[in-house]
């Protein structure tokens, strides 16, 4: 299933709806990091409020995103990941060292606005 | 009369929750002889029992008066049991005496200490009675010996049951006392933790703190320590643990109140640290905090 994602303002945000495969998740990886060139936004946001299970090959994927998105000259934030989730994450030793993370959507959002107003 | 069949002496202990005696395993007749003399001697046997208790220091959290009602009760408990062969009542007046006496600090082998010296008691008055016949004594002995040890048993088992059921209890009652979340400002919870920490414990605290994270929507999360005596690699790598799930749901931890003691054990075991944020006491990580969530505290006097 692809993954939607939608530009707003200057962040694109791609939400997850469901449980991914291993390729939706490689396809991801590449949108994201044409597109955030090709619209110049500043950050993306990740939404995986809907992942249950976050096994190794998708927290490494992300971690991978953020760092090819920093490459890109953007901001990664992931948000909406589930308490139970992040404990099993960190008994498994995946703790997207050096990636932003918010609690929802909406965190994400004014911590990025926050982000950039301090830095302009 | 049959012969009893049922196994020999000695394996009736394997199996003490039975509570029903078979009544085929002694001649009711040679019972009820035991019985009646126990019933006849029963002010010297007692007194006789009493004098041994005291003589070997047992029960010396209790009274003199005291053991005497509850050596009373007992003495007439087992021979009830001995009679009818059932350890109901036996089973609950143990239970019920194990509740009065465990809070007192009356001790596992104080309790069968007085029991198996009952027996012994008994077992003397025995042999001093029928010492002439060895073959009724036989038979008696036959006939005592399986159920004395199977009180033996029960009074045992019920008492040690009852502490254990005292234990759960405790565990219980501190385990749903000792995690409190609390929200002290807007996006800002403390966790106070205090105790001992061990691994179920850890990650219950883990679970909590995680979902009063989401529930309150922290920014920030206190976790304050001073209550923590000792803590080992395993809940060392806990507590960092719980610190990287918590910057995965977008809250910042800040540990507060390590102890000279903990620091000091973190630093010879090697646990990584670095990526703790941690403050000397409480009161400096709630400042941090407030920093962290741009609150500024100001006296009522200083402002305008």
């Amino acid at each position: 299933m692809e993954v939607p994602i939608l530009k707003q303002g200057e962040f694109l945000i791609a939400t997850i709806q469901a449980a991914l495969s291993d390729a939706d998740l490689e396809q991801l990886r590449m949108a994201l990091v044409q597109r955030v060139v090709r619209y110049r936004s500043r950050a993306v946001i990740v939404d995986v409020t809907a992942m249950d299970v976050m096994d190794s090959f998708a927290s490494r994927t992300l971690r991978e995103i953020a760092l090819m998105i920093r490459l890109r000259g953007a901001e990664t934030v992931i948000v909406g990941i589930q308490p139970e989730v992040a404990f099993a994450m960190v008994q498994l030793g995946l703790t997207l060292e050096g990636v932003g993370t918010a609690l929802d959507l909406e965190e994400g959002l004014a911590y990025l606005n926050q982000k950039f107003k301090t830095v302009n | 009369m049959a012969r009893r069949d049922s196994p020999p002496r000695g394996t009736t202990f394997k199996e003490p929750s039975t509570a029903e005696l078979p009544r085929n395993e002694a001649p009711p007749e040679l019972l009820r002889e035991l019985v009646a003399h126990l019933r006849q001697n029963r002010t010297h046997l007692r007194e006789e029992w009493l004098r041994r208790i005291s003589e070997t220091r047992l029960l010396t959290a209790m009274t003199k008066e005291e053991i005497f009602a509850e050596a009373t009760s007992v003495y007439d408990s087992y021979v009830e049991a001995l009679e009818t062969g059932t350890f109901e009542a036996l089973t609950s007046y143990a239970r019920n005496l194990s509740e009065r006496i465990i809070p007192r600090g009356v001790e596992t082998h104080e309790v069968i200490g007085i029991v198996l010296l009952l027996r012994d008691v008994l077992a003397r008055s025995l042999f001093a009675k029928y010492q002439a016949d060895s073959e009724i004594l036989n038979r008696i002995l036959d006939a005592y010996e399986p159920a004395a040890n199977r009180i033996a048993n029960t009074v045992a088992v019920g008492f040690v049951q009852e502490r254990e059921r005292v234990i759960r209890q405790q565990q219980e009652a501190i385990r749903e006392l000792s995690t409190p979340v609390l929200q002290v400002r807007e996006r800002l919870l403390i966790l106070p933790i205090i105790g001992v920490i061990d691994p179920q414990r850890a990650r219950q605290l883990t679970e909590q703190l995680l979902r009063g994270i989401r529930t309150n929507r922290a920014k920030v999360v206190v976790i304050d320590i001073t209550g923590v005596a000792a803590m080992d690699v395993t809940v060392a790598n806990h507590l960092v643990q719980t610190v990287e799930a918590s910057r995965l749901l977008g809250a910042t931890v800040i540990v507060t109140g390590l102890s000279p003691e903990i620091a000091q054990t973190l630093v010879t075991i090697g646990v990584d640290l670095g990526k703790m944020n941690t403050v000397g006491d409480l009161q400096g990580g709630i400042e941090q905090a407030e920093r962290l969530l741009g609150y500024k505290v100001v006296p009522s006097s200083e402002e305008r």
